[in-house]
């Protein structure tokens, strides 16, 4: 890392301390250190290959680190507080992640369902999150193969807010979407997490997606943290050449 | 989730199937077994017919299959007694020993607590015989003569093939140079010969055949088969739990000349009567009794038989879906433990059936529960394949959402995995009850009954229309079985997942 922000301004809901993951013999992330603030959206960016999406499995444990810690809420995640833990993160994927097999209605309430919460108190939860999502109620008892693109995505953060998490970890959640929709759903997503008020840690290709949601942007390369900072922050002092190469190829989508 | 139902009423049937072996009585009833032969099959029907006048509950297993077989049964105390003949006695069941005379076998046979009769009254001695015309345009009459035909094509009955007393002893005393040498069912030999597909087949001295198709015996010249003749061979214990039974049968002692029974095979094969009816003539006219003879109605047979093949396929696949539905998901989470599931299912599917079947008599006995057990084992391979594979096709993604949601790993099988996988794990049962309603009408070689019983008996007596009455059946419970399973899947497969857009 070359170079050191200064202290986060809120507490911290992740902390990676010494974080390293290989897969066989190459290094998927080397001895990463990074805390996550509480309440903000970090955005993890960086070219394929890069860790962000290796990094953002770590923090919800669908892998677990080769060695350093990763904490949540000040306790050291494992695969035996795992299972708990998770259902206070809300996780969506690039194509949603939505079960087959499940109506929508039954993808958004299946926690909620297993966690035995009564008929009415799931009926309430469901609406209100249709309506923050602005899903219309007849998408509710289709199933996937039956919804939209970006249907499909809505379903999938209702699924991830159903519990109120403290954390929404996104994957590249507007990547399989189409340009028109996925700007209108910019749009919708920020709206939401503003309105939320949650931490959230979102994985992006794309500068000026990261740009518009990030309130920190965490660049990666081969592994390493490059860079931390507003977009801003990286668009005046690129901290060394390989910033300056990837906002420039970048530059022509930034509006 | 809809996987549940399914186990449930697999459970339910397998205990009913076992509820129903267990409650046989053990002794209450004297059980006649017989060989997969006619003629053994005619003196099964007398015996249990004598036995059935001394008013005692008989049963005969009838056409339970070869010498090992019944010798197993016995043994075990599947049946109580059946018909022999002295040189299979000698050769065949006390075969390592050198045994001369009569008391000799006796005492040998004693110690294994089971006794022989007095011979019945004919010889039944294993013979070659070829067709007339054949023969005579080869100049053969003896079975040295042979020796100078090299190229004859031979047919002979599996039994034959394998007994120390039949073609590797026969070949090596006359040093009979023949390589074509096919072994084929006894029944089939017949036709082959006549077709001209093969020159010379054994015979039994009482066929039925032997005049009907004008074969000539060839002469044994240097007496090589021993004699034959017909006998009892019971358990020790019958004469002292059944004594009245046991000396209303030994009234067949001597009675029975080689014309007789040669008259009574060729009623049974050539003029299609039932074993039971010829039997119950023989008794009648040797002995003046009538014998009772309710002979069941082909709509009783075929009712029977659709019970004893259901009971066959329901018990054995319910059972396989049960134990390997759980090895399939091992299999699938365990890659070194999976390895040694799929090579072992895998190995089993590899053993012939008819192996697997004789294999399971000295462990099990005859009857249903064997059958049951090698058709459990035989449908065990698809089922655990199909879930391995179900399981291990399920996108990464879907896992991964499944584990990031925070469902324990159970729950996580249970409401996503198991669900997504249940069209390929349906498709593998529907495999595995396919395979199985065909492989079940092997059973009834073990005594299991089902739709292989009309099957047997139609190829013992060369009728095809009893052939048909086993195997339609089959197929079309086959067919009907697969019609189910496709509509099943339609009901239970989830929606999401046959609906394409």
């Amino acid at each position: 890392m070359s170079r050191r922000e200064g202290p986060p301004a809120g507490a911290a809901v992740f902390e990676l301390a010494g974080v390293t993951r290989r897969y066989g013999t190459s290094v998927a992330l080397a001895r990463i250190d990074l805390s996550i603030e509480k309440a903000r959206t970090t955005v993890l960016i960086g070219p394929s290959g890069s860790g962000k999406s290796t990094l953002l499995r770590l923090l919800v444990r669908l892998i677990a680190p080769d060695t350093g810690t990763v904490r949540f809420e000040d306790q050291p995640l494992t695969d035996d507080n795992a299972a708990v833990l998770r259902q206070r993160m809300g996780f969506v994927v690039q194509e949603g992640g939505l079960f087959p097999h499940l109506s929508a209605h039954d993808n958004v309430a299946l926690m909620a369902r297993y966690l035995r919460w009564d008929t009415s108190r799931i009926a309430a939860r469901v609406h209100e999150l249709a309506a923050i999502t602005h899903l219309p109620a007849d998408a509710l008892r289709r199933f996937p193969v039956e919804l939209s693109g970006g249907q499909r995505q809505r379903v999938s953060l209702m699924r991830a807010l159903m519990l109120d998490p403290d954390v929404l970890l996104l994957d590249e959640p507007l990547g399989a979407l189409d340009p028109m929709i996925r700007f209108d759903l910019q749009n919708e997503l920020r709206d939401i997490f503003r309105g939320l008020n949650k931490t959230v840690v979102m994985v992006t290709h794309d500068l000026s997606e990261a740009g518009f949601f990030a309130d920190t942007i965490v660049l990666m390369r081969e592994g390493r943290i490059v860079q931390r900072g507003s977009l801003t922050n990286l668009l005046r002092a690129p901290a060394d050449a390989f910033v300056e190469q990837f906002i420039r190829a970048q530059r022509s989508s930034i509006v | 989730m809809s996987a549940m139902p399914v186990c449930n009423n697999a459970a339910l049937t397998v205990l009913l199937a076992c509820a129903v072996f267990a409650s046989m009585p053990a002794r209450a009833e004297i059980r006649v077994g017989s060989k997969q032969f006619t003629e053994s099959v005619i003196l099964g029907e007398g015996a249990t017919r004598l036995i059935g006048h001394a008013s005692v509950r008989v049963t005969h297993r009838a056409e339970l299959g070869g010498t090992r077989t019944l010798w197993g049964a016995l043994l075990a105390g599947d049946i109580d007694i059946y018909p022999e003949y002295t040189g299979t006695i000698v050769q065949e069941i006390l075969g390592h020993r050198a045994l001369t005379d009569t008391r000799a076998i006796r005492a040998a046979l004693a110690e294994y607590d089971v006794r022989m009769s007095a011979p019945l009254g004919f010889n039944n001695t294993y013979a070659v015989g070829m067709r007339r015309v054949r023969a005579e345009q080869l100049n053969i009459r003896k079975l040295s003569d042979l020796v100078s035909h090299p190229k004859l094509r031979l047919g002979f009955s599996s039994e034959f093939m394998d007994r120390a007393d039949g073609w590797p002893g026969l070949a090596r005393y006359y040093g009979l140079p023949h390589t074509d040498v096919r072994g084929l069912d006894h029944d089939l030999a017949y036709r082959g010969l006549e077709a001209g597909e093969i020159d010379a087949t054994d015979l039994y001295a009482t066929d039925a055949e032997i005049r009907y198709y004008d074969l000539v015996v060839l002469e044994d010249d240097r007496h090589y088969f021993p004699a034959y003749d017909a006998v009892w061979l019971y358990r020790a214990t019958l004469a002292t739990e059944a004594p009245r039974s046991l000396s209303a049968l030994m009234r067949l002692e001597g009675h029975v000349s080689q014309g007789e029974m040669t008259a009574m095979n060729a009623r049974v094969k050539l003029d299609g009567v039932p074993a039971a009816r010829v039997a119950a003539d023989f008794l009648k006219r040797e002995f003046g009794f009538e014998a009772r003879l309710e002979l069941p109605s082909a709509t009783d047979d075929f009712f029977r038989y659709t019970r004893e093949h259901l009971l066959l396929v329901l018990s054995s696949l319910s059972a396989a879906v049960i134990v390997a539905i759980p090895l399939g998901i091992v299999a699938a989470r365990k890659p070194r433990a999976g390895q040694v599931i799929l090579s072992i299912t895998g190995i089993i599917q590899t053993i012939p059936a008819l192996a697997l079947l004789v294999f399971m008599i000295p462990l099990l006995g005859i009857g249903g529960a064997p059958a049951i057990v090698a058709l459990f084992l035989y449908s065990l391979l698809p089922i655990v394949r199909n879930t391995y594979t179900g399981l291990r096709g399920i996108p990464p993604q879907l896992t991964e959402s499944a584990v990031a949601l925070g469902l324990p790993a159970l729950s996580r099988l249970r409401l996503v995995e198991l669900p997504l996988a249940l069209p390929t794990i349906l498709a593998g049962i529907k495999t595995s009850a396919v395979i199985n309603i065909g492989t079940a009408t092997l059973g009834a070689l073990i005594g299991a009954g089902g739709y292989g019983q009309p099957i047997l008996t139609g190829i013992r007596l060369d009728d095809t229309g009893l052939i048909l009455q086993g195997a339609v059946p089959a197929a079309m419970l086959a067919l009907l079985v697969q019609g189910v399973f496709e509509l099943g899947e339609r009901w239970l497969a989830p929606k999401g997942l046959s609906a394409r857009r």
